[in-house]
């Protein structure tokens, strides 16, 4: 069975959990998200493309991504690194740039837990400004358009079911 | 104590009761009659139902009436929803990006 993903968000706290578990050590893991060639290959919503403006990889360095849609409409998000602890921690802030004002900046910590037999355990904790900021990116799906991918996905799932085991 | 869309379906006999009364309506000792808890306990999860506005209790003649409040039940079902599947895709994406990583690794170790 496939790793699932978990979310945890308490109603009326500023922060949410993202959790998952992967087949691979987490030297891997921890590469696959501070490294910016392996970072493309996946942090991008399906149909989004997902473009590096900018990327120091290294503690007290800054990064800035642009993600675009097929309409050509783009969604840029930026932060700086905190701390870059290989390979088992990597804290970083965000900041969606498609807010009416700016400033609503949210600490993200990734932490790397090893597990025996070579797995990884991921745990990501976003602290946000308010839970009004919390709850509004969640809801929303104003990270990057989220909704077009959903339904492209939603529609995809709904094929796999169909389909005859 | 929370009282929140959460805390209501936390519990199995709670999202029991919500389907129950989703389907008809009855009085908290109708709902009562269709489980083997007491009643006591029934009219507890009932009362933290309504408390957390999935229920709504409406008086009719000498009775009180369970309804279900739908639109705070959608509010659960979408709250979280469209966040995780956003980083399902992604997590999975970077899932068959580590399989292949790893698996690159795996061979150089075959060949040397």
């Amino acid at each position: 069975m496939k790793n699932q993903t978990k979310i945890t968000a308490e109603r009326g706290v500023q922060e949410l959990f993202i959790t998952r578990e992967f087949e691979a050590p987490r030297e891997l893991v921890f590469k696959a998200f501070s490294d910016p060639d392996l970072l493309v290959q996946w942090l991008s919503p399906c149909e989004m493309t997902l473009k590096i403006d900018y990327m120091d990889s290294r503690t007290g360095g800054s990064y800035r991504f642009i993600n675009s849609n097929a309409q050509g409409q783009e969604f840029c998000f930026n932060g700086v690194i905190h701390e870059v602890l290989e390979p088992e921690r990597l804290i970083r802030t965000f900041e969606f740039e498609g807010l009416p004002e700016r400033g609503h900046v949210v600490l993200e910590t990734a932490t790397f837990e090893a597990l025996p037999a070579n797995r990884t355990k991921l745990v990501i904790q976003s602290v946000f400004r308010s839970v009004a900021d919390r709850d509004g990116i969640i809801s929303s799906g104003m990270e990057y358009g989220v909704n077009d991918a959903h339904k492209l996905l939603d529609e995809l799932l709904e094929q796999l079911v169909k389909q005859p085991v | 104590m929370r009282r929140d869309v959460f805390q209501a379906v936390a519990d199995p006999t709670r999202r029991q009761i919500i389907n129950l009364v989703a389907q008809q309506t009855l009085t908290p000792n109708g709902v009562a009659d269709r489980f083997d808890v007491s009643r006591q306990a029934i009219s507890k999860h009932i009362q933290i139902l309504a408390e957390c506005s999935i229920i709504s209790m409406k008086q009719q003649g000498r009775e009180r009436y369970c309804y279900v409040q739908p639109r705070n039940l959608e509010e659960v079902a979408d709250w979280l929803d469209d966040f995780r599947k956003l980083w399902e895709n992604r997590l999975d994406k970077l899932d068959e990006l580590l399989v292949k990583l790893h698996g690159k690794t795996d061979n150089n170790d075959k060949t040397e």
